[in-house]
């Protein structure tokens, strides 16, 4: 029920005198219904009368025949929540409350997974946090095991177990060591939601180039770049190359290509050559023509 | 009847400021009222007058009056002068207005004379000056310059095989659940970050690094917080920095906060923000030769190669100055005039404040490119 048509309702009720200034006295509702199920309320009233229904972005109106009791269809309340009903029939009204319990299976689940990327063997890196839901979308908030597992190839699976407070629980997992999307899953009862986390090789552990002449220049060339767990450094990545001399320089960025950055400078006698990425500086040559 | 004799005596006051207007314009005036540069058209009866003539033809871009002016007209055709002056290939300069000259004699004798005439150009990230030494040589009572052509070189058409990677991105779309993933933006890392008090403000100059493994549009704002703890100002660095950080690449950043004093400031809150952008690894851009030329006119010049196949028609040069321990101690930048062609050098020259150059100890440059279709 749209919140439009859950305040028309509201204001008839309004109109019919809730309060009323009549006889008043309290409906016999069941304290807890648990949500999408069916319930009835006794009417003892003779006449014919309306029946009122109010929560959490829903409002029902039912028309009541004397003496019979008033049955709640089950799915006619999907929202858990605090209810107010309110029987109006001649000039006497009754009123009552309960609540909507959301159903403890739990139907759905929100999975928020963060980093989708970082780099490995990083600890407490992942965060994982899931709110559960039942069938219809209520919060879950009685406590409910959630599991965790955070799977790599060729790696142990972590795994985690949590039991939610208030409807939501929350985790943490080491990336792997080596580099590679892990598959992330939440499982609570049998719904489950899976998330992949990219796991992208670390700073490079040792940066070495060599260099030989070829004409007139200097072909500088790196050895494969690996992080210090082993796993190739990501191709794209910059690499700086400079060459010194006595008043002069040239530097040259150029990208990682199938694990090695390549470059040409001016063979210069005497020069120093230096290669770094991002705050890792490599070996160092100093070139002599003869 | 006072009301209306100084009515009387304004006109009058209007009428003779016309008058001495239009006779005897200002420059400035001159030149927004299209009557070229920051001189008037001159006789060619002098070295000066006649570069002058050239300067205010190559002013209202009458290519044709322009070329007509020069002596050396054999030597090559209007196209070419054209060239020159706007670029072969599309650049900072095609986009360029003159926005000012000035003639300066250098050298005169009865037949010849040499003139430098230096061409201060506008353009959208500010201005550039092109300086060239013309002779001038007397042709019976009138002189004409001798323009010193610079004829950019052509690439012969070919197909050059490029290899370097490309990073495409596709964001979460509307329909995904809120907890559904998205791609996580870059990490970047402010490595280096110092305030330095200028005659004309406040600086905060340093490095920001790419942590991560994929391309980054980056940014930095800084706020200066006072003792009371309330913000002074906020700027960005708006183009003092290279925005397109590939995985690994350091970018210097300078932020200007003019008329602040460094006494005022208590901390300063820096914030630096990355996104996810698609981006390409080509064109590498080699700077050769650089160097670091001392007070006075104290400059960091070199030479950008293109490296690969693609013409980058703007390039950024972005110098970062260290001092002997390695911290940073000025950022400085040049926009290219001239597009970068595969394989051919074009030469940049940075001015480096004197009082700082004597403090710097090493040097890096990078460079930031634009082509159209976005960055690369």
């Amino acid at each position: 029920m749209s919140p439009g048509r859950t305040f028309l309702l509201a204001s008839a009720m309004c109109a019919v005198g809730f309060p009323a200034a009549g006889q008043s006295g309290q409906l016999d509702l069941p304290k807890n219904v648990l949500v999408g199920q069916a319930f009835s309320i006794p009417n003892a009233g003779n006449g014919q009368g309306v029946l009122y229904i109010v929560g959490p972005s829903e409002a029902l109106r039912i028309d009541v025949q004397p003496g019979q009791a008033i049955v709640i269809p089950a799915g006619d309340l999907d929202n858990a929540g605090h209810f107010v009903a309110v029987l109006s029939s001649g000039s006497s009204t009754e009123t009552g409350e309960f609540d909507i319990l959301p159903a403890s299976q739990p139907e759905a689940v929100s999975f928020l997974a963060k980093p989708s990327r970082l780099p490995v063997d990083l600890q407490s890196g992942i965060t994982g946090a899931v709110y559960v839901f039942d069938a219809s979308q209520n919060l879950i908030t009685a406590p409910t095991p959630v599991s965790f597992q955070l799977s790599v190839p060729s790696e142990a699976v972590q795994t985690r177990t949590v039991v939610t407070k208030q409807g939501a629980a929350w985790t943490e997992m080491n990336s792997a060591t080596k580099e590679g999307n892990a598959k992330f899953v939440a499982q609570a009862g049998d719904v489950s939601a899976t998330r992949v986390i990219e796991q992208v090789p670390g700073d490079p552990c040792a940066l070495k180039m060599n260099a030989k002449k070829v004409g007139e220049q200097i072909e500088l060339e790196t050895d494969p770049l690996r992080d210090c767990n082993g796993n190739a450094v990501t191709d794209g990545t910059i690499v700086t190359f400079t060459e010194s001399w006595n008043g002069g320089q040239t530097t040259v960025d150029v990208p990682l290509k199938h694990g090695i950055a390549e470059a040409q400078v001016p063979a210069i006698n005497g020069a120093r050559i230096s290669v770094a990425t991002g705050v890792v500086m490599g070996n160092e040559i100093r070139w002599s023509n003869r | 009847m006072g009301g209306r004799l100084l009515a009387v005596v304004l006109g009058l006051a209007t009428v003779v400021l016309v008058v001495v207007g239009t006779l005897w314009p200002v420059s400035a005036a001159a030149a927004y009222a299209g009557l070229g540069g920051a001189s008037l058209e001159r006789s060619s009866s002098t070295p000066e007058g006649a570069v002058n003539n050239l300067a205010n033809a190559m002013s209202h871009q009458d290519w044709q009056k322009a070329y007509s002016l020069l002596s050396n007209r054999r030597e090559f055709t209007e196209q070419d002068l054209v060239r020159d002056l706007t670029g072969s290939y599309p650049s900072l300069r095609t986009y360029a207005t003159l926005d000012n000259f000035q003639v300066r004699p250098l050298h005169a004798s009865n037949d010849e004379a040499l003139v430098q005439l230096r061409l201060g150009w506008s353009t959208v990230v500010g201005t550039f000056l092109d300086t060239r030494t013309l002779k001038v040589v007397r042709n019976g009572d009138r002189w004409a310059p001798v323009w010193p052509i610079v004829k950019e070189p052509r690439i012969p058409p070919q197909v050059i095989p490029v290899t370097y990677l490309r990073w495409d991105v596709i964001y979460r779309g509307p329909e995904d659940d809120w907890g559904a993933q998205d791609v996580e933006a870059p990490h970047v890392r402010i490595v280096d970050m110092h305030p330095i008090e200028r005659a004309a403000g406040v600086v905060v100059l340093g490095e920001l690094l790419n942590e991560d493994v994929v391309p980054a549009y980056v940014s930095v704002k800084a706020t200066l917080l006072g003792k009371n703890g309330a913000a002074i100002a906020s700027e960005d660095s708006f183009d003092k920095i290279s925005h397109l950080l590939l995985p690994k690449e350091v970018t210097p950043f300078l932020i200007t906060f003019p008329n602040v004093s460094l006494s005022d400031v208590d901390s300063i809150h820096m914030d630096p923000t990355s996104s996810l952008v698609a981006a390409s690894a080509d064109p590498v851009v080699e700077i050769q030769d650089q160097k670091l030329s001392p007070a006075p006119d104290a400059s960091f010049s070199g030479n950008l190669v293109d490296e690969g196949g693609e013409i980058v028609n703007i390039a950024h040069v972005l110098g970062t100055f260290y001092d002997k321990s390695g911290q940073v101690v000025w950022v400085a930048d040049q926009y290219v005039d001239r597009a970068l062609l595969p394989q051919t050098p074009v030469a940049f020259s940075i001015p480096v404040p004197e009082d700082l150059a004597r403090k710097v100890s090493s040097e890096r440059a990078i460079v930031a490119t634009y082509s159209p279709g976005g960055f690369q």
